[in-house]
């Protein structure tokens, strides 16, 4: 008897472990009344850098979008772009083309030459928007959430067709932690499960049992209620949202013999102790994943 | 109560039941803070009821602090067990089991409350303290294990020894504690320089930069290296207990005590001008010092099925088998090192064979997964072993003999493998349909470690109740010596 209680319950866990993940699932939608339009002026000065809060300085104005890019404005530039030739199909992908990095030769670099790089892969299902052959239209529901399953090329190509660039890590930085105090968090010294996505949180749109954590819609997280989740207002000091959680954020350095491109701010997929300002991940910038995302920089 | 305190601080069994009481107590207070507990609120309710002050920008610091803690403790108990096995004046070892207990348990105790309440910087100093003490009780052990004194000499031929009758294992464990605590430089220095034991890293998260300072590699290599040394140490410690001896001995002590140097030189060429090759080195040493574990596993094994099947004439491989598994304290060790290989060695060695494909691919944070899993498995392989010869020590028998010992195992390679999985998973499973074998995973985890610390408190429990009764078993336990209860 015992050893078919054990069978059994090893036999569930596997099937439950097997069990297919819904990527459609429906999902709640809701407007944050956060206009993923609007930008917010950084203004020049000193600020603290860094997990040990060394003091830093930069010497210009700049603006960051208030909210990560959404799929919405994504898709509508994939379209554009598609249509006059900025990118091209190439596959099961949508390519662009980038200049390529100076090669340093230094271990493990790996060479990145002028040429056809991803942009978004067309066929992945984690995708939140589909595309005919011809048209990219957003998955319904997913217009206001952050667009994701897009490469540094993706994203340094939205930035630059825009007329924006990508933040450097420490304009990301300063955005995200303003320039009184060495607070590890953009609204605080302190996070809550409702200040910002990040794994396990409880948030409304995700389900552990399932498809796991899923993106929020940007700005979510600004002291309105949704439906009775209650959120608490976690904009930076500079009134940026999401800048932690939800998703990774592409930022702009290259960095002298690293192939590497670095995120910023954690995601739905992290711990917590990953939303600290000063927290980074890093990948090859082809590499595309349903946690990462990216938001845009331009000088006023 | 005099004789009890002299049980628990003197007597060999008692030093090892506080030592693994207080890691117990540790790893039960701190585990509470991280993984599946924290998720589920445990973590905000075990810093409110004591009280911790967490500041976000000190978690790495804190964490070392954790460790170190941990760590000295373990290796209190390998010390323990070295003085207990081996013969040494008896003025070393009670010099090196009053330096090492002194100071795990300063380490222990002010280590943490520096670290998770509030910075009281005598707390530092007397962690700091501890740290040095252990220190000094490795010097003193190195001195005392010094194999070339001819009242040391291995007089048996069946066992390693120089035509002159050198003991080549007492060398192996001199080699061992020698290059333990050069290593330990390799740390300190590092961790002075970085001053408050705050303003420090976690080497996983440093692992992708190109260009690292000689204190980082130093801290890099370290970490790797003194897990590696106590993970050689419990080889001859757990090779002594089982009286490892024989051809294979012969051939093992040698490999070993060239593994464990060839090792160390490749490590500590990790903060030199050797650096490009230093991996290069590292296979090396690391080769032959698995080599002669395997002659360890060859020969337990071997032995345990000769002794089970002794009254059987020809015994079949069922019979073997049932032999080999017999007794799960004695075949449990070798079985975790076995084991070891597929949970750590193996990924290792395939993850290096991939290197384009996979760190070259994966995001930092994927590679952070795999490097913390496999150092946390060897971690706790290294720490069953300890309970399982542990188990013996303590006169486990019958079915509570047979429960301990297959639960240890049982329990603790479930957790292993699944952490295994969990930390390669991204090589068979997309990031967006990963959760249920993801929830599956974290269940065997949690279900395998934590029923390990249940069995765990359960003896803790057992042995505390001991210790109330006038005649309990800690009275019988009070003179006895490792070496005494070796396996014939």
């Amino acid at each position: 008897m015992k050893h078919i209680f054990l069978t059994l319950l090893l036999l569930i866990g596997i099937l439950a472990s097997c069990a297919p993940v819904d990527l459609n699932a429906p999902l709640p939608t809701y407007d944050t009344g956060v206009d993923p339009n609007a930008w917010a002026t950084v203004p020049a000065g000193q600020f603290l850098y860094g997990q040990f809060s060394d003091p830093a300085s930069i010497d210009y104005d700049y603006q960051m979008m208030v909210t990560d890019v959404t799929v919405s404005l994504y898709v509508d530039f994939l379209n554009a772009a598609l249509a006059d030739g900025t990118l091209k199909v190439d596959g099961n992908q949508i390519v662009g083309f980038y200049p390529g990095d100076v090669f340093h030769g230094v271990k493990h670099e790996v060479r990145i030459d002028p040429g056809d790089y991803i942009i978004v892969p067309t066929d992945d299902p984690a995708s939140r928007f589909t595309f005919d052959g011809t048209i990219f239209t957003v998955v319904p529901g997913y217009e206001n959430h952050p667009m994701t399953n897009v490469s540094w090329f993706g994203a340094w190509d939205y930035c630059g067709y825009n007329g924006y660039r990508l933040p450097t890590e420490m304009e990301w930085e300063k955005a995200a932690r303003g320039s009184t105090d060495d607070r590890p968090f953009p609204w605080g010294d302190e996070i809550a499960r409702d200040n910002a996505n990040f794994y396990a949180s409880r948030d409304p749109f995700e389900d552990m049992s399932s498809f796991g954590s899923r993106t929020t819609p940007v700005g979510f997280y600004n002291g309105n209620a949704y439906d009775g989740y209650v959120t608490l207002d976690s904009a930076s000091p500079y009134g940026l949202y999401d800048i932690a959680g939800n998703v990774w954020q592409w930022t702009g350095n290259v960095y002298e013999g690293q192939h590497y491109r670095y995120m910023r701010g954690g995601s739905k997929d992290t711990y917590d102790m990953d939303l600290r300002v000063w927290v980074h991940n890093n990948a090859t910038p082809t590499y595309y994943s349903p946690g990462v995302g990216f938001r845009c920089l331009r000088n006023p | 109560m005099a004789k009890r305190l002299s049980y628990l601080f003197r007597s060999t069994k008692g030093l090892i039941l506080v030592a693994i009481a207080m890691i117990a107590l540790e790893t039960a207070i701190f585990g509470m803070l991280s993984g599946p507990l924290a998720e589920l609120g445990v973590r905000d309710f075990v810093v409110r009821l004591l009280r911790m002050d967490l500041v976000q920008a000190e978690r790495e610091g804190r964490i070392i602090i954790l460790y170190h803690s941990i760590a000295m403790a373990v290796v209190a108990i390998e010390t323990y067990m070295i003085t207990s096995l081996l013969k040494m004046k008896e003025f070393y070892k009670l010099s090196v089991r009053m330096l090492i207990t002194v100071g795990y348990i300063l380490t222990m105790i002010f280590g943490m409350f520096f670290a998770y309440w509030g910075h009281f910087w005598p707390f530092h100093g007397l962690y700091i303290t501890g740290l040095s003490l252990i220190f000094f009780a490795g010097v003193l052990l190195v001195i005392a294990l010094w194999p070339w004194n001819k009242e040391y000499y291995q007089p048996d031929k069946s066992y390693a020894r120089t035509k002159k009758g050198v003991d080549v294992e007492r060398v192996a464990f001199f080699a061992t504690a020698l290059t333990t605590v050069i290593s330990a430089l390799f740390g300190a220095v590092p961790g002075s320089f970085y001053g408050n034991g705050f303003e420090t890293f976690m080497a996983q998260d440093i692992i992708r930069l190109p260009e690292k300072t000689t204190m980082e590699y130093s801290i890099i290599g370290h970490l790797h290296i003194m897990l590696a040394l106590i993970a050689i140490m419990i080889t001859l410690i757990i090779g002594r207990w089982l009286n490892f001896k024989g051809i294979l001995h012969k051939v093992a002590m040698p490999l070993i005590i060239l593994g464990t140097i060839v090792l160390n030189l490749g490590v500590w060429g990790v903060a030199t001008p050797l650096e490009p090759i230093a991996h290069m080195i590292i296979y090396v040493g690391a080769t032959p010092a698995m080599l002669g574990a395997l002659m360890l596993v060859i020969f337990t094994w071997d032995k345990l099925i000769r002794e089970g099947v002794a009254s059987i004439k020809k015994p079949n491989g069922w019979q073997k088998l049932k032999a080999l598994l017999r007794d799960p304290l004695r075949f449990g060790p070798t079985w975790q090192m076995v084991f070891m290989n597929f949970t750590t060695s193996f990924i290792g060695i395939f993850m290096a064979v991939r290197l384009e494909e996979i760190f070259r691919v994966w995001p930092a944070h994927e590679e952070r997964i795999e490097l913390t899993g496999h150092w946390h498995v060897l971690s706790a392989i290294i720490a069953t072993i300890i309970l399982l010869y542990y188990g013996d020590m303590i006169g486990l028998k019958g079915k509570i003999r047979q429960w301990y010992g297959w639960s240890l195992i049982v329990l603790s390679d479930i957790a292993f493998g699944a952490v295994t999985i969990f930390e390669m998973k991204r090589l068979f499973i997309p990031e967006a349909t990963q959760q249920p074998l993801v929830n599956t995973l974290m269940l065997m985890m949690d279900l395998g470690l934590g029923m390990l610390l249940v069995v765990l408190a359960m003896v803790m429990i057992w042995r505390l109740v001991d210790l109330f009764k006038k005649k309990g078993r800690w009275t019988e336990e009070v003179d006895h010596e490792l070496s005494v209860e070796v396996k014939q």
